[in-house]
């Protein structure tokens, strides 16, 4: 039995990490704008934030697929920039991470900017607060529960990714090889020792990871205004 | 403080229209029905109604113009707000909250400190309180206090009290009354209720499904019919101002001279020569033409018919009392609600001399 290669492990935390990062960054104002958007093409914004949800991976994953390759406009501007593909690259699989796991981002947070209202922050307005004050210092702390669903949703829901790797990085260690693939390949070779270990190891964070969620939803309260 | 005010806030089923200039001193009431327009004139003042069209200046400033596309946002207008609900910031104490507006305050030499307001709404004890655990009562005078610390040239209060049982409502209106004179700061305050009004204000406008439909001395407005169409129709009444004339510690009473003749009521604790305001409910004044002996009432005024007001439909009619001694044209009237056959009864005429018997006096509050 050959040691554990630990490679995908890392590639995932990374991938995991460097996605949610990014998905709260783009996801807070599109969350903002949809809760508090009173446009008539909201309903059309919020089918397109959540069709991830429902799509087959792979679906995703060929779409993705057309609009990385090279002589895509998207992929041919990214090689001109970048000098590599987004085909078969971690930049490709953290783009198609973030838009995998864009509901579970969104939607918490759409839905506590919800439940924040516009109440407190016209208390703030009226206090003084500039928008992006009253934002940050009432709309966010008050939010916050919403944030922390947001981030270990997409977290997890990135973690376990599998179909849309497949179809836009393949299999290439140290670049696209994540957890789930790497299970994917021990399983097909046999090789199950291996395979229990990345799964139970998996699985073991996975539950460590949820449970610390509850824990802190008990320890700090929504505050309702 | 000159506010004035041409607006326009259209609503689904419901438009706002004023067209107002109003001489902010002191304590100026809206008051109106629920639905009236009360709220969207507040939040339009505010500018927090981002559909209002029109023009809003105060004291020259232009806070809206939409024909030049101008709109100060909330945050740039002074104008500080207090909610019915208070909506304090749950995620910070009592002392966050109130250094949350302290921090953001608009400069000026003349506005209260941080301990003055403090002392001023007794908050002293609450200051390490989280929100959640306060009252009713507690949470709007850590309203209040929040929105002074914000030195807002103007203050709009958004019913303070209607959320609150009786006692905190009569706990907390000690601590209005004696703002605009202790932060010389004007206030607009909404309310549906007459004795609040009745306590706090100099003048009055009441709103009746957007507009204004009348507007005055609140002593003159509260005689108005339109007044008794926001209070109901057994809250008519008249608001007048007194001097208290003696103290009776023995029965525990106040005796206040109002048009040379006496009226006495539950004590009140100020000094003989405190001027007090007075307000009495048409439901509570029953007519005799004569004294009456032999009965519990003791407050008994002269008085002459002034006017008759029946409804040919209705069980009621309205008398209006003028008291004898006083000055013609500004002196304290008396409504007197009867019934229309206790009317054809006393077969009452105008100028008739009658004798006023008084129920109920509240007594509201040194003006």
């Amino acid at each position: 039995m050959s040691d554990l290669d630990l490679g995908p492990v890392w590639l995932t935390l990374r991938l995991a990490t460097v996605t949610v990062a990014l998905l709260l960054l783009v996801g807070t104002p599109l969350a903002w704008w949809l809760a508090h958007t009173r446009t008539r093409m909201k309903p059309l914004i919020e089918a397109l934030t959540a069709l991830p949800l429902v799509l087959p991976p792979t679906v995703l994953g060929f779409y993705l697929l057309v609009l990385f390759a090279p002589n895509a406009p998207l992929g041919d501007a990214w090689l001109d920039l970048t000098g590599e593909t987004l085909t078969f690259s971690f930049s490709g699989l953290v783009i198609a991470s973030m838009i995998y796991s864009l509901p579970f981002v969104v939607q918490p947070l759409q839905g506590a900017f919800e439940a924040v209202g516009r109440g407190p922050l016209e208390a703030a307005a009226v206090l003084g607060a500039r928008p992006l004050d009253a934002f940050l210092t009432v709309a966010s702390p008050l939010a916050l529960r919403g944030y922390l669903t947001a981030a270990v949703l997409g977290f997890a829901h990135t973690l376990g990714e599998f179909g849309v790797v497949l179809m836009v990085g393949g299999n290439i260690p140290g670049r696209t090889r994540v957890i789930s693939i790497a299970i994917y390949e021990q399983v097909e070779t046999l090789n199950f020792a291996q395979a229990h270990l990345l799964a139970g190891g998996f699985l073991a964070f996975s539950f460590a990871v949820l449970v610390l969620v509850y824990g802190l939803n008990r320890r700090y309260p929504v505050h309702t205004a | 403080m000159k506010l004035e005010c041409m607006i326009e806030v259209r609503h689904p089923g419901f438009t706002l229209r004023l067209n107002e200039t109003i001489e902010c001193t002191g304590i100026t009431a809206v008051m109106g029905a629920s639905g009236s327009g009360k709220s969207t004139l507040l939040r339009a003042l505010a500018g927090l109604e981002t559909g209002a069209r029109g023009r809003i200046t105060l004291d020259d400033e232009i806070l809206l113009d939409s024909a030049s596309g101008r709109c100060l946002p909330p945050h740039r207008r002074g104008i500080g707000y207090v909610f019915q609900d208070a909506r304090l910031f749950p995620h910070r104490s009592v002392h966050g909250n109130l250094h949350y507006a302290f921090a953001r305050a608009r400069p000026g030499a003349e506005a209260p400190g941080f301990d003055e307001v403090i002392t001023a709404l007794d908050l002293l004890p609450l200051l390490d309180r989280r929100t959640a655990g306060l009252s009713g009562g507690e949470r709007q005078r850590v309203a209040i206090a929040r929105a002074l610390l914000a030195h807002p040239r103007l203050l709009l209060m958004d019913e303070p009290l209607a959320a609150l049982d009786r006692k905190r409502k009569v706990e907390l209106l000690p601590y209005i009354r004696q703002l605009p004179a202790h932060f010389r700061i004007p206030i607009l305050y909404v309310s549906h209720a007459v004795e609040e009004v009745a306590q706090l204000a100099g003048d009055v406008l009441i709103l009746a499904n957007g507009s204004v439909v009348a507007r005055g001395a609140v002593q003159t407005v509260l005689e108005q019919p339109e007044a008794e169409a926001v209070s109901g129709p057994f809250e008519g009444g008249v608001v007048f101002d007194a001097r208290v004339a003696a103290q009776v510690p023995e029965y525990v009473l106040t005796e206040v001279e109002v048009a040379g003749q006496r009226l006495s009521l539950p004590q009140i604790a100020v000094p003989v020569g405190t001027p007090v305001r007075l307000r009495v409910r048409a439901r509570d004044v029953a007519i005799a033409l004569a004294p009456v002996v032999g009965t519990s009432i003791r407050n008994q005024l002269a008085a002459r018919v002034l006017r008759l007001d029946t409804d040919p439909a209705g069980a009621y009619a309205e008398v209006l009392l003028g008291l004898v001694g006083a000055q013609p044209g500004c002196d304290p009237h008396l409504r007197a609600r009867i019934t229309r056959e206790s009317l054809a009864t006393l077969d009452l005429a105008l100028g008739q001399p009658v004798w006023a018997l008084i129920k109920g006096v509240s007594f509201d509050a040194a003006p």
